[in-house]
């Protein structure tokens, strides 16, 4: 079970625990992940803000690389980056013109046959809640989190292809099969606001404010979460403390993984105490 | 009646213009109003999604190309996924916002323009965001060093913010890129 690998930017930075804790899950589920060789930034949204074509032209790099290096499927954890890279996959395969073009300026042959995944779309139905089942180690029994999918892993639909975009499950089913309850609410979709934290704070804090306080509201005890900046927001903006994870923290967990406290060292809000509540710390 | 011909001439090209760059059939809005009902960012834009293709459609460019509301969409594609005619405003939007640059029009919101711009160079010097050093050009750049200060203190005080970029080794490959895409 081998897989290209894209960690993104933010893996050595804001989402240095996501990084962590995504490598020693997939250790434990007995794959492995290879990193793309000088793998480069996929743009994020400043850059199709500004030059759409080079918003394409950055993630074919990796895309390039990751098909070039013939390990596997390339598997993406942060949903920002995800998005990028599908967006770039969509006009590789879907316009001509523009694939032509792309392929051109990035210098390779795309091979449609290409796949690119997210992490929990991976884990979730190729590895399967069966197989993620049977290495639980300690059951998330009594956990209530939140399930928060945010925009980039369901929308747009006809891109990610992932889930569905009102409702998804994908993260409340593999929470199930972690032991854990996760709570019903009507904000899993809804977004945090992204990158105008940093220009517009006090909007984020808005928006944020209403994810979690209808979190609260809907009786979780912490929300989940796969994308670097919605977790660096949710954390960042709140005014509750509710602990904000993400997901292969939370697998990390039930399988009992080392190196632990490494994460929790790198939350604003720590989880600590809400896990050894339940046992789990 | 020459200028009512004047308007609509107008009107129309503009309107083609926004529907080619954007490849969105905006002519099929029947103004039922869910994309601004579900956009996380329309009650602080200056003009609502739904309102932005009306006047797209009357040719009212300098309005479109200089609200806030082109700087204020994040993407989200809340719209997009829900528009019962498949309109897609945050690609939209993108299409927008390229016209505005183009044309030198100045950004309504022009910190937000500053911070892409910062954060695309940061990408054309290393190949990778470099936090730090991307929030510092954005500060210079903007001139705002008060705002926001305190959630950046706690991610460098948590060492999530490291004060040395790496920079990737396939930098003139992403140099060629970039060049090839600002020439088009
Ligand atoms: S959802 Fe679509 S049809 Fe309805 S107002 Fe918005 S753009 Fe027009
Ligand atoms: S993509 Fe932009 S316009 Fe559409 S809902 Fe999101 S923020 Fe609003």
């Amino acid at each position: 079970m081998k897989f290209s690998y894209f960690p993104g930017c933010t893996d050595h930075s804001t989402s240095y625990e996501y990084g962590r804790s995504t490598e020693a899950v997939f250790r434990a589920l007995g794959g492995e992940l290879v990193e793309i060789e000088d793998w480069n930034c996929c743009g994020a949204a400043a850059t199709h803000s500004i030059n759409r074509l080079l918003s394409l032209c950055l993630p074919a790099r990796n895309i390039s690389k990751a098909q070039s290096a013939q390990v596997g499927p390339l598997v993406v954890p942060c949903a920002g980056c995800f998005n990028m890279l599908k967006r770039t996959e969509y006009a590789l395969k879907n316009d001509e013109a523009k694939r032509k073009e792309i392929e051109e300026i990035v210098g390779f042959r795309y091979d449609p046959s290409f796949e690119i995944l997210a992490l929990m779309d991976l884990i979730v139905n190729r590895i399967g809640t069966e197989k993620v089942r049977e290495r639980v180690k300690r059951s998330l029994k009594g956990l209530k989190p939140a399930c928060y999918y945010g925009c980039a892993l369901v929308r747009h639909p006809k891109i990610t292809q992932l889930d569905d975009p009102e409702n998804p499950q994908y993260l409340d089913r593999l929470m199930k099969a972690l032991g854990a309850e996760p709570i019903e609410w009507s904000y899993k979709v809804d977004c945090c606001g992204a990158d105008l934290a940093l220009t517009y704070g006090n909007v984020v804090k808005k928006l944020v404010g209403r994810i979690v306080s209808m979190a609260k509201e809907a009786g979780a005890q912490c929300i989940v979460t796969s994308c670097g900046l919605c977790q660096a927001n949710l954390e960042m903006r709140q005014e509750v403390d509710l602990p904000i994870f993400y997901f292969t923290e939370l697998m990390g967990v039930a399988f009992d993984v080392e190196g632990r406290d490494q994460w929790w060292k790198k939350h604003m809000i720590s989880p600590k105490r809400l896990l050894e509540s339940l046992g789990l710390a | 009646m020459e200028s009512v011909v004047e308007t609509v001439k107008t009107g129309t090209s503009f309107l083609e213009e926004a529907k080619r760059r954007s490849g969105e059939d905006l002519s099929l809005c029947y103004q039922c109003l869910k994309c601004t009902a579900g956009c996380p960012t329309a009650p602080f834009m200056d003009v609502r999604p739904n309102n932005l293709i009306r006047m797209i459609q009357m040719g009212r460019k300098e309005e479109v190309l200089g609200s806030s509301a082109i700087w204020l969409c994040v993407s989200c594609e809340t719209c997009g996924t829900r528009c019962p005619n498949k309109i897609d405003i945050g690609v939209l939007m993108d299409a927008l916002r390229e016209m505005a640059i183009e044309e030198g029009i100045p950004a309504k919101e022009r910190n937000i323009h500053l911070l892409h711009e910062a954060f695309v160079q940061s990408i054309k010097r290393g190949g990778r965001v470099h936090e730090a050093t991307m929030l510092i050009d954005y500060k210079l750049r903007s001139r705002d060093f008060l705002t926001d200060l305190i959630p950046g203190m706690m991610l460098f005080l948590k060492g999530k913010i490291p004060l040395f970029p790496s920079f990737i080794k396939g930098r003139e490959e992403i140099k060629r890129i970039f060049e090839k895409c600002e020439k088009k």
